[in-house]
């Protein structure tokens, strides 16, 4: 230190609530407001250290070693607050006790293991908008497509049985409230916490599995001693909590992002071959995932701000999305522009372990859309469906004009 | 992918072991591994040799293995040892895990010489994991055996060091004469050693030994002693591979591009997709269900069970 001691500049501090109705259904505004006023901001409201431009929040999702997600990645602080339910394995783990799981699920999701559900899934979502376009020509893109596929193809691939399904999207919701705070959203669900968190641990056991689904596999792993057999029902809760809504929302932002700009859509249907691509810069644009949580794991340097230790870092993924001083032109969606080192589906060892199955979804919907219609527009507001995590969907009402 | 690192640090940690620690020219934080990995260092004139991590991830900004020199060997390791200085740059491939740790109460390591190297972030780990463990270490003689003096120093009461010249073998029979239903057994070491664990712990549970080799397994013959034909969906083209080349040799004779290294089915550098077809596994890496799996194949060494294999090339 040099006798003219360097004094650390003072953080700035915003009282907003990131929570609120208004910014959960319009979140831009903060993001930009958090984004100018510094790297690091501090939320009084929640006594947590928020990030919002792309660098930070990149570099704080790589950092395992100083940013947690053992001790919560909403939030609750799991230090010293008991969670709602046992803690993820992914999610909600660090090295060492995250390596296995993480191994276990990620081989089972690679690109190599989906293959063979490639064809299947195709035909699904070409059957899928055959029978929607045969009822009409304006419908709920959001109810119809982006949520009837997936809910058409996920359980099946995992291996679930044909009754409770109805209880995935509301799971989902309920789990991505929870990392927000205890506000009117999570109060709403309160009632079902107990009836859906039975479904869902029922619907991980063994028996209640198909034979050859993503589910089997786990426990197949289990059986192989590279998962302990406690272990498995939880890497099965994973998929049924963070593999419905994320891709449902994925898809409807695909499809607001496509009924807005018309001519992106020409563009998807001269090159049908760039509908992955389409779906990240659709998760670069709208960020289904909004928000997550770090625990800081000693006092760690931001941007010369010292978080304390123990202290919860608030990574708006949204904000990182759209941060000018990384991409050009941000807000606007565009298939030329190259969308990775987006932070949508995360970054580091906690990276969206199903992406792939998210891109081989969103592959297959566009790609037999984009065979069918010539042009998407809406007919109505979209209505969003608020909650603490996700920016997601309640109705995008379309039209569609069949391709000649 | 291959990123050029640069040379931190070169010491010498046994005789004829020096280590090596890497750190990004940049000082960028470098890939996340797990205990187990192996870095793939490209040498001189594309030629790639694979070294196991033995560092700590809690760094995230450097690598660190230790190398033999090999007297026997292909040069990799001499130049490793008599070229390689610190400040140098040199392209490094990985990290990849064929040796992952999976969860237990209790794990008995076994290394043999430089076979130490991926055991050490693995005891780190049984240590952090608060799981109960020991260490049988094997070696020519102790001045060989790299990390044999710290290792003690910090678990005496776990590890046990047993060089050839004071002990003789080492006494497998004592350590794994019994199969334990608690147990994983983690072994790295030299072709012998590996044999002579394997059969040691034939009649262990299934999957309570883990190994990693240098060297390849031995194999049985390939199932079939006539040419089959391979198809390159990708490239729209098929070749009739005959039994004197490998599937490797073919593919690119045909001109697809493949990236390779040990050409033994030791690396698994060539792991390739197939699409149709059953493959004859013949490597050393691929557990069983994933080769029941058939959905990807050694190029170098495996062959295939019937009269076509689509690989997605």
């Amino acid at each position: 230190m040099s006798a003219t001691a360097q004094h650390a500049p003072a953080v700035p501090v915003c009282d907003a609530d990131p929570f609120s109705p208004a910014v959960l259904e319009q979140p831009e505004e903060l993001h930009h407001v958090l984004r100018t006023a510094g790297p690091v901001v501090y939320l009084s409201r929640y006594d947590v250290h928020a990030l919002a431009r792309h660098q930070e929040v990149h570099a704080a999702l790589v950092d395992w070693q100083h940013c947690e997600s053992g001790a919560g990645v909403g939030l609750v602080n799991f230090r010293h607050e008991k969670p709602w339910r046992p803690p993820s394995l992914l999610l909600e783990a660090d090295p060492p006790r995250h390596d296995a799981p993480r191994r276990v699920l990620q081989e089972i999701l690679a690109p190599p293991a989906l293959r063979r559900l490639r064809g299947t899934w195709h035909a699904a979502a070409e059957e899928t908008v055959d029978r929607v376009l045969s009822q009409g020509t304006e419908f709920d893109a959001f109810t119809r497509l982006a949520s009837a596929f997936p809910l058409r193809v996920f359980p099946d691939a995992v291996g679930l049985g044909p009754d409770g399904r109805e209880n995935l999207l509301p799971y989902g919701n309920m789990a991505f409230n929870s990392f927000g705070p205890v506000n009117d959203l999570v109060k709403a669900d309160e009632h079902r916490v107990a009836e859906l968190s039975a479904w869902v641990s029922a619907n991980c056991a063994r028996e209640a599995l198909t034979e050859d689904g993503f589910g089997a596999r786990i426990w197949a792993a289990a059986d192989r001693g590279d998962l302990t057999h406690e272990q498995a029902p939880l890497v099965v809760r994973s998929l049924l909590t963070a593999g419905v809504d994320t891709t449902v929302h994925g898809l409807a932002a695909c499809l607001y992002a496509f009924a807005t700009h018309p001519e992106q859509w020409q563009r998807l249907r001269e090159r049908p071959e760039s509908a992955r691509v389409a779906f990240d810069e659709a998760v670069r644009w709208q960020s289904p995932v909004q928000t997550f949580f770090r625990t800081a794991t000693t006092d760690v340097t931001i941007a010369d701000t010292v978080i304390p230790e123990g202290m919860k870092i608030l990574m708006f993924l949204g904000a990182a999305n759209r941060d000018p001083a990384h991409w050009t032109d941000p807000d606007r969606f565009d298939l030329a522009r190259d969308p990775s080192g987006h932070v949508g589906f995360g970054m580091g060892i906690h990276q969206c372990v199903g992406q792939h199955v998210a891109r081989l979804e969103a592959e297959a919907l566009l790609t037999a859309l984009a065979r069918r219609i010539d042009r998407i527009e809406l007919t109505g507001a979209p209505r969003r469906h608020p909650n603490n995590t996700l920016r997601s969907w309640e109705s995008l009402p379309v039209r569609v004009h069949r391709a000649a | 992918m291959v990123v050029t690192l640069e040379i931190s640090a070169k010491e010498t940690v046994a005789e004829g072991v020096t280590a090596v620690t890497f750190v990004h020219p940049t000082g960028a934080r470098l890939p996340d591994w797990t205990p187990g990995s192996h870095i793939e260092l490209v040498l001189p004139e594309g030629t790639v040799r694979h070294y196991s991590l033995c560092g700590n991830r809690w760094d995230p900004y450097t690598y660190r293995i230790a190398v033999l020199r090999e007297q026997q060997g292909r040069g990799g390791s001499a130049y490793v040892h008599d070229v390689l200085c610190a400040g140098d740059r040199v392209g490094v491939g990985g990290p990849r895990n064929h040796f992952p740790l999976v969860p237990s109460d209790t794990y008995l390591f076994v290394a043999g010489g430089i076979g130490i190297t991926p055991l050490l972030p693995m005891i780190h780990q049984a240590e952090l994991l608060g799981a109960d463990w020991q260490l049988l270490y094997g070696g020519r003689n102790r001045d060989s055996m790299a990390f044999a003096a710290e290792l003690s120093a910090a678990h005496d009461e776990r590890v046990h060091i047993a060089p050839q010249d004071e002990h003789g073998l080492l006494d497998l029979a004592f350590w794994l004469g019994t199969p334990r239903t608690d147990t994983k057994v983690y072994c790295c070491g030299p072709a012998p050693l590996l044999a002579a664990v394997e059969a040691t712990c034939a009649d262990w549970p299934p999957y309570a030994l883990h190994t990693e080799r240098f060297t390849a397994a031995e194999q049985a013959v390939p199932v079939r002693d006539t040419p089959f034909e391979v198809e390159l969906r990708r490239t729209g083209r098929t070749v009739t591979v005959t039994p004197d080349v490998s599937v490797l040799e073919a593919v690119r004779r045909a001109g697809a591009e493949v990236l390779s290294s040990c050409e033994q089915g030791t690396c698994g550098t060539c792991l390739t997709p197939v699409l149709e077809g059953r493959p004859d596994h013949r490597d050393s890496v691929l557990a069983d269900h994933q080769r029941a799996a058939n959905d990807s194949m050694f190029l170098c060494v495996s062959r295939s069970c019937g009269d076509r294999l689509v690989l997605d090339l």
